[in-house]
């Protein structure tokens, strides 16, 4: 039985592009700031709506997040867009110190996350980005699963005061999240209800989880799809309550084992209910050209790989 | 407007407060600080236009960012004696549960600090991001930043100052601590900064040079320059020379005192060279 149906393929950097144009109407605080990429980002129809709110920094992704930092001073909400290898890993220090540490209201949002960036290959598909926006104190960061989710998620991090890192990807992939949904950070979405295993998932993940779970209803096994959009904060109550039920976990996430989704679920589960899992996550490797269904097929991070990791964590219980 | 003496006599003060910081907790950057006491303390009483009491925001009022944050002491010396919080909180500079951090930062809500510095370079981007709301927000109001020379090694800079002259940011006035110093040696010595003005030009901003960086008439003056050359289309950077340490015959000349305190005997000799002035706190 399909439990979600998708409306369409889209991409989720379109759904930010999207959220971003309606924040251009709706709230005058919002600057945008890009780094030659306005058009991967689809940041478009903002510069042109806003072309006094638009920031063209060029190839200068630190001096951008330093601007960004210093925008917040005399109240605007920077939303700063490039890849999200440019975004973390080359600026990790600019957002650290003047960002994080100075506890200023930017919006860190970055497109062509992970491995589904496709044929550019290893240089721009960074998987340790969650990891590294995760450990910097008071940053609240998100990775969203489809167009609407996206779009949703940009309107509220404007609402939300603090920095954010939203993360999002290239491809065009299901949609098939409510259009009209309310995003709140840090609660998870339960997305099909199960009771022999929970499926945690992020962001391009998601989609490949219900996938999995309807693979997995045929074959008797019901499994419980949990959407975590935001991983800091971590929605650890409903996560922990779906274990509670099912008794063991897979975690799914387009980043490496190390510093992604599955650790911090590991950690919740040390803590409050140690419980099988298993990580259907890159493992401590670099990406490769490709197509993005013929990466995540190599690395292990489809519908597919899912399933296999149910059956071996069921076995663990 | 400040008279030149009461000026001094802040100076001075200033000075007491940079080397008991330090030396009490036997750590910190007088150096720099001590280099940079006159700059200051004639920007913030005598250049900036501020308002009452501190805003995160600094609407309506000239903002200020240090870039080069190890040159806390100073900036926290001078905030104090402007009032922005109590003097007698200098006490706990570098000590756990300070608002008074190694290097200043906005964390602990010290009134005065709007961004975290100490890893260098960042600054001058800060500083166009504050001059790019100000302008958004209609505030005609100026934005001021210090960079240490040798800061100007960090590639950020470069970044920051292509993007101010070719974005026409010309409400800010960056300015250098060109004591041509830094931890490891000269500047010259380290990496040469080859000619900063030449460089500046290039990268499309109005240059100016204040020769006696501890004079308080002539930072009075080079000031007053530079205030004229803002909202003229380009960003506009002032080259600061100054001398380590200055105030104190044996921490000039060198860059010995970089990041070292004074100890107990060499305490009491800097502060026989600057008597008190407005109280020690």
């Amino acid at each position: 039985m399909k439990k979600y149906t998708n409306t369409g393929n889209k991409d989720t950097r379109s759904g930010f592009g999207d959220g971003l144009t309606e924040l251009g109407k709706t709230n005058p605080n919002v600057v945008a700031l890009c780094a030659d990429l306005t058009g991967s980002l689809k940041m478009n129809a903002f510069k042109d709506n806003h072309p006094e709110r638009f920031f063209q920094i060029g190839i200068a992704e630190a001096n951008m997040i330093g601007i960004a930092a210093g925008m917040t001073i005399g109240g605007k909400i920077p939303f700063t867009g490039t890849f999200a290898n440019f975004s973390t890993g080359r600026v990790y220090d600019q957002i650290r110190q003047s960002v994080a540490y100075s506890d200023k209201n930017v919006k860190i949002c970055a497109s062509h996350a992970g491995i589904t960036l496709g044929e550019d290959g290893a240089t721009h598909q960074i998987l340790e980005d969650i990891g590294l926006m995760k450990m910097l104190p008071g940053m609240t960061v998100i990775n969203t699963c489809d167009y609407n989710q996206t779009k949703a998620a940009t309107l509220a991090i404007a609402e939300h005061h603090g920095p954010v890192y939203l993360r999002f990807g290239r491809p065009k992939v299901a949609n098939f999240t409510p259009e009209d949904q309310t995003f709140e950070i840090g609660k998870a979405v339960q997305l099909t209800e199960g009771t022999d295993v929970t499926i945690v998932a992020t962001g391009h993940l998601v989609w490949e989880a219900v996938q999995a779970a309807e693979t997995l209803e045929a074959a008797g096994i019901s499994a419980e799809v949990i959407n975590i959009h935001t991983i800091k904060p971590l929605d650890e109550e409903a996560i922990l309550a779906s274990v509670a039920k099912t008794g063991c976990v897979v975690t799914a996430e387009e980043h490496n084992f190390l510093g992604g989704l599955g650790e911090s679920v590991s950690r919740t589960l040390a803590l409050h209910r140690p419980t099988p899992q298993e990580f259907v996550a890159t493992n401590d490797t670099f990406g490769e050209s490709g197509t993005p269904a013929q990466l995540m097929e190599k690395y292990g991070l489809n519908a597919a790989s899912i399933v296999k990791a149910v059956n071996k964590v069921m076995i663990r219980k | 407007m400040s008279d030149n003496k009461s000026l001094e006599n802040l100076v001075t003060q200033v000075r007491r407060d940079i080397l008991r910081m330090v030396h009490k907790v036997n750590s910190g950057h007088p150096g720099g600080s001590l280099g940079c006491a006159e700059f200051l303390v004639t920007l913030y009483n005598d250049i900036m236009k501020l308002n009452d009491g501190f805003s995160m925001d600094g609407k309506e009022e000239d903002v200020f960012f240090l870039s080069n944050g190890h040159i806390s002491p100073v900036i926290y010396s001078v905030l104090a004696r402007r009032g922005y919080f109590p003097v007698d909180e200098l006490n706990t500079f570098r000590l756990l549960d300070s608002r008074l951090q190694g290097h200043p930062t906005t964390h602990e809500g010290l009134p005065g600090i709007r961004i975290a510095s100490g890893s260098l370079g960042q600054g001058m981007s800060v500083a166009i991001g504050t001059a790019l709301t100000k302008k958004l927000n209609g505030d005609q109001h100026i934005v001021y930043s210090l960079h240490g020379d040798g800061e100007l090694q960090e590639g950020q800079i470069w970044e920051a100052a292509m993007y101010a002259s070719g974005n026409n940011v010309d409400n800010y006035i960056a300015t250098v601590d060109y004591n041509k110093k830094q931890i490891d040696g000269a500047t010259d010595d380290v990496l040469p900064l080859g000619s900063l003005s030449a460089k500046f030009e290039a990268f499309g901003w109005e240059v100016l040079e204040i020769e006696e960086g501890n004079n308080i008439q002539a930072i009075k003056d080079g000031m007053a320059a530079a205030k004229a050359k803002t909202g003229k289309g380009k960003p506009v950077v002032v080259l600061l020379h100054t001398e380590m340490g200055n105030g104190v015959d044996f921490m000039m000349n060198t860059h010995a005192w970089h990041g070292k305190a004074p100890n107990d005997e060499q305490l009491e000799s800097a502060l026989a060279q600057n008597p008190e002035t407005l109280g020690d706190y």
